[in-house]
């Protein structure tokens, strides 16, 4: 340390938020390429397929794709409507 | 066959130019054949920075093209004579460049140099994405910065799925990190990142770290690539870059504030 830093107010050590937040960022960018490009088309099919029964929302499905070390997990979740709107739905 | 480098960054200003001039400079001294080409059609940079902007006759546009020969175009350096550069050409713009067009002319290269070195534009645009197309090693441009680090894991991530090698099923590209514009007292301070916090986020091998140096725009200035600066830090550093670009082991350096004076340490800032 310099003599004159002692004068100096203490300023946050601004490197390690570059770090955190670029840890987090790259995790999550690297995570989004890495994703199989099937994902879409994935998606669509199940929607349709989905649709023929329940009257499910253009985006109520999604369909994530997570790796670890020594797994991957295609995750699917869908979004029933309510009670009410399925009834409302099957009506012919 | 000739072993083509690629010096990417994604983010502009980093030092791209300035490391394809060093590092192509350093191997042909070490006695390589080396020829050093610019990618960036359109705003050619390479031809100044190595001194030879008034000797520009043809450029890889015409090449391509098949308006001159590759042996017209090519531009030997006055320094060293197992240099080459080929000129990015000025009028044309980046469409100009296609996948078959350098492919030819790094195939006629490659008969003739051991090493190619690929300068490639900023951005992901055609340029820089030929750039990289052929490479067999990439080194990575990265500044100690935000925006430059992710920028750099963006190319990484291009250099692994739409090269050449990625697209044919081969040992991928060997990619290094290559930290520019390093300012030791500033990560002593904790206002930049370290090159271990840079390594740890990219997960790159380490060719080198270059120091932040008055020693670049001098070099700049002059036309001359700073490597032949003996004396300046920037100039040792990428001279050690070279020397474990061909598998010497080289110790770091540059990574620690130098030593200063009583006087020094106590007006610092």
């Amino acid at each position: 340390m310099g003599l004159l830093d002692y004068f100096r107010s203490s300023r946050p050590a601004t490197a390690s938020i570059a770090k955190e937040r670029l840890q987090i960022l790259v995790a999550h960018e690297r995570a989004e390429r890495n994703k199989p490009d099937y994902l879409p088309m994935l998606q669509k099919e199940l929607l349709e397929v989905i649709r023929k029964y329940v009257n499910v929302d253009q985006n109520a499905i999604s369909v994530t794709m997570e790796q670890d070390d020594n797994r991957e997990v295609l995750e699917l979740n869908i979004v029933l409507p309510d009670e009410g709107e399925r009834k409302r739905a099957h009506r012919p | 066959m000739a072993r083509i480098i690629v010096v990417t960054s994604g983010k502009g200003g980093v030092g791209k130019t300035t490391t394809s001039a060093a590092i192509a400079m350093g191997l042909a001294l070490k006695g390589h054949r080396t020829a050093v080409i610019d990618f960036d059609v359109g705003l050619r940079n390479l031809d100044l920075i190595m001194g030879c902007e008034r000797r520009v006759v043809y450029d890889f546009v015409n090449v391509i093209n098949g308006e001159a020969t590759l042996n017209q175009a090519l531009i030997r350096d006055k320094r060293c004579e197992n240099l080459f550069i080929l000129p990015a050409s000025q009028t044309r713009d980046k469409e100009s460049l296609s996948i078959e067009g350098v492919g030819k002319v790094l195939n006629e290269l490659s008969e003739n140099f051991t090493y190619i070195v690929c300068d490639s534009p900023a951005g992901i645009e055609r340029g820089a994405t030929l750039a990289m197309y052929f490479a067999d090693d990439a080194v990575v441009v990265t500044n100690p910065e935000v925006s430059s680090v992710r920028d750099s894991d963006r190319m990484l991530g291009i250099l692994a799925s739409k090269s050449r090698r990625a697209e044919m099923g081969e040992e991928p590209i060997k990619e290094y990190l290559l930290l520019t514009r390093y300012a030791p007292q500033r990560v002593k301070l904790g206002e930049m990142l370290s090159v271990d916090d840079v390594q740890e986020i990219l997960s790159l091998h380490l060719l080198g770290v270059i120091p932040e140096s008055k020693a670049v725009l001098n070099a700049s200035n002059s036309g001359t690539p700073v490597i032949l600066d003996e004396k300046s830090d920037a100039g040792q550093a990428y001279y050690d870059v070279v020397r474990r670009y061909l598998g010497e082991e080289v110790p770091h350096r540059f990574l620690d504030e130098e030593k200063k004076g009583l006087f020094g340490r106590l007006f610092r800032g």
